[in-house]
């Protein structure tokens, strides 16, 4: 019984400083938008010597969006495999592989070699392209 | 083979001619732009001595002569000239096949092109689809027709557009001057994917055309290993002979494109897509993603080992 105010008390209190603090709450919310777009450029995990630029004009020339819908590239908008958006943030490729930067170049040359089973068949990427490719898939963050 | 590769340059740049006929228009184009710049410089002129001239100037532009001069006889001359120069050069381009011209049949389909070869008789030697191969140096006589509705055939660098009309045949007379693959599209809007409806021309030397020819017309190429040959009993199984022909194969489909040389295509989709087993996995498993409203309907009861041996086994055929 004696507990019961106390969440009313708090409840109004955080009710008067959401009020107070407006106009404080939108800066801080463009201050995280602008923090947001200025990461939008780095990989979130960096692949020495690759080019993000360079990786997106593979993955149009190679049209890997014939079945995959990725960030970045207009059309096509393949829907045979996983949407490529948020990968840069997800923990696993084809469900079975951790994403770490080695398998990713692995797989996206060699599907089938490193996670046995899939659909994606293997692609003529160089090794460079494929780092390339790995780095700019890294871009495509989840927010 | 990327489809940076597969053209000269896209969209096809319309005044850099590769051959005798585009050429023609390419001047004419110029032509065109010269005199009118011309004319705009003296309107622009005019327009200034009629609004900010003083005395003589003025006056010379509000006389009911100078009005027939400029207005009603100098438009009347320039009009009538590019008139009789545009019937001249299109009497030019309206050539009639020769013999010893090399006969090519193009059908345009919603949303592709049928090729066939044909020899002097006019007998089909083999089909293909979606590009058109010819040796630099010699006349071509195209034989553009439709199977269902007008398209029209677009390749800026050889030639202007001739449109596609079901029951008719159009003659187009083409020549390349050097080697080159060049973009192509349908230049008269046809239903739902118009827009991706392209091809590639390409010019070859005499020899290498020869070789491609004697590959392109001969059977396709047996499956050699089990993951190519597990493809080819899927190709089958799944009914795919229906639309498609492989020669050598049981599949003689005629709807859609033959596919006795899909592995060697430049380009996936009617000049769309580059041409990769990725691609082809992707095009054999869900077209309509990729090309709204094609007609090839989506595969989805392919499950993964079956989509890599069809595309192995389609990639190989070349």
């Amino acid at each position: 019984m004696p507990q019961e105010p106390a969440p009313e008390a708090a409840g109004s209190v955080s009710v008067s400083l959401l009020r107070f603090t407006q106009p404080a709450g939108a800066a801080l919310i463009a201050l995280f938008l602008a923090a947001c777009l200025q990461s939008g450029g780095g990989p979130q995990q960096p692949i020495a010597g690759a080019d993000v630029a360079r990786g997106r004009e593979a993955i149009a020339a190679y049209g890997c969006a014939a079945c995959h819908v990725i960030p970045g590239i207009s059309w096509p908008r393949g829907a045979v495999g996983p949407s490529l958006e948020g990968f840069g943030a997800r923990s696993m490729i084809a469900g079975r592989v951790g994403n770490e930067p080695a398998a990713l170049i692995a797989f996206v040359r060699n599907a089938p070699s490193v996670a046995p089973g899939t659909a994606m068949p293997p692609i003529p990427l160089t090794e460079g392209e494929a780092r390339d490719v790995a780095a700019y898939l890294y871009t495509l963050d989840a927010r | 083979l990327t489809l940076g590769d597969a053209f000269s340059g896209w969209p096809p740049p319309t005044l850099d001619p590769a051959g005798p006929n585009a050429e023609a228009i390419a001047l004419m184009a110029w032509v065109l732009f010269g005199v009118l710049g011309l004319v705009l410089l003296l309107v622009l002129v005019a327009v200034a001595l009629a609004l900010f001239g003083r005395g003589r100037g003025k006056k010379t532009f509000a006389r009911e002569r100078t009005i027939w001069a400029l207005g009603v006889a100098l438009p009347s001359i320039t009009l009538a000239g590019f008139l009789v120069y545009g019937l001249v050069v299109m009497n030019d381009l309206s050539e009639k096949p020769q013999p010893g011209d090399l006969r090519i049949r193009i059908t345009g389909e919603m949303w592709w092109w049928r090729v066939v070869y044909l020899d002097a008789d006019g007998r089909e030697l083999f089909h293909d689809a979606n590009e058109l191969h010819i040796p630099v140096g010699r006349p071509v006589t195209l034989e553009l027709t439709s199977a269902d509705v007008i398209h029209s055939f677009w390749a800026p660098e050889l030639a202007g557009k001739v449109d596609m009309i079901p029951g008719r045949i159009n003659i187009l007379r083409i020549r390349a001057d050097r080697p080159g693959r060049f973009g192509g599209a349908c230049a008269e809007y046809c239903g739902g994917p118009h827009a991706l409806m392209g091809f590639v021309a390409a010019a070859h030397a005499p020899a290498d055309f020869d070789a491609l020819i004697a590959r392109r017309s001969a059977a396709a190429r047996a499956p050699v290993d089990a993951l190519r040959m597990a493809g080819q009993q899927v190709f089958l199984a799944s009914g795919c002979g229906a639309c498609h022909t492989v020669r050598g194969t049981s599949a003689n489909g005629l709807a859609g494109p033959d596919l006795t040389n899909v592995g060697a295509r430049l380009t996936l989709g009617a000049g769309i897509l580059p041409n990769n087993r990725g691609t082809l996995g992707g095009w054999v498993s869900n077209a309509d993603a990729i090309k709204p409203g094609v007609r090839m309907p989506p595969y989805p009861m392919l499950d993964a080992d079956e989509l890599q041996a069809i595309s192995a086994y389609l990639e190989n055929l070349k």
